[in-house]
């Protein structure tokens, strides 16, 4: 109920980000169902973005009772509500110009709509869309190529039957943003584990 | 979209699309990999691309995971405490 509206919300307050974000822009092309060629890449590697996507991330965090409460839910079940909202805000970031981004986007909607139906909260296959959790059936009539070809469209969210060079330019967004949250959520791991430390040793000190 | 629609059947007719253009596009992901372009090779194969991408994908879905479980653990403890709450918004 909550988390579609957080989701627009973040849409919205990106929208008066996009006058910033376009001075970077180099292409200056703001086509959002254009040719893929046009999503400028190198946004990605922006320190701005980094920042603009870690408080992002860490407010919906917060938000979301089911990455911050310990008593309702165990352990496994709360990195994987990171991994989410991680990922949704990574897709928010995106700014619906990739295929991948409006995949884990649609994903998650779909998913709310299941869980108020089935009032099921683990579905392991579905909970996150995460592709690592489902193998490849590969069929060794393919050439090795297309196999290939085949994997990395399951890996990257949407694109199963996608073109080839399609298919390429998504990845290498997808990639460029992967390498990004990497970054944000190790910078934030970093930054909690340091803000924690600290306070655990006034805590003993004091006892 | 429609076009690419009716494009993206089975890759047998890998015809339509020219061989240069895949060479070309296999080569920008070379760039990306970084496993590929720390070996400063332009021999690499389009499978040998492929497969170093699929991993490389895999490896950060990954890291994401492991870093997922980290911030869950330490969000837990953070969140008892709004004095350390207050120091992350700040320096953020």
């Amino acid at each position: 109920m909550a988390s579609p509206s957080i989701s627009n919300s973040e849409a919205n307050s990106n929208r008066p980000r996009d006058s910033k974000r376009k001075k970077r822009r180099k292409t200056g092309a703001d086509a959002p169902t254009g040719p893929a060629t046009n999503i400028d890449r190198s946004r990605w590697k922006t320190e701005s973005e980094q920042q603009v996507y870690s408080s992002k991330l860490v407010d919906a965090l917060r938000r979301r009772p089911a990455a911050a409460s310990p008593e309702s839910f165990p352990v496994p079940v709360r990195g994987r509500a990171v991994r989410e909202t991680a990922d949704q805000v990574l897709a928010v970031a995106a700014k619906g110009r990739t295929r991948w981004s409006r995949a884990i986007l649609t994903s998650r909607l779909r998913l709310m709509n299941n869980l108020s139906r089935n009032h099921k909260k683990h579905r392991k296959v579905r909970f996150t869309g995460d592709i690592r959790s489902r193998k490849p059936a590969v069929r060794k009539t393919l050439p090795p190529l297309q196999r290939k070809v085949r994997v990395l469209g399951r890996l990257v969210p949407g694109c199963r039957k996608l073109s080839f060079p399609n298919l390429l330019e998504e990845a290498t967004d997808y990639i460029a943003a992967l390498e990004m949250q990497v970054r944000a959520m190790t910078a934030l791991t970093g930054l909690l584990t340091g803000a924690a430390a600290p306070f655990d040793r006034l805590g003993s000190g004091l006892s | 979209m429609s076009s690419r629609r009716s494009r993206s059947r089975q890759q047998s007719g890998v015809s339509r699309i020219s061989d240069d253009q895949i060479a070309d596009l296999v080569s920008k992901l070379q760039q990306l990999i970084p496993e590929i372009r720390n070996r400063r090779s332009d021999k690499v194969s389009a499978s040998k691309v492929l497969q170093e991408t699929c991993n490389y994908i895999r490896n950060l879905h990954r890291e994401v995971d492991d870093l997922s479980d980290r911030l869950a653990e330490l969000l837990a403890n953070t969140d008892s405490d709004s004095a350390q709450a207050a120091i992350i918004r700040s320096l953020l």
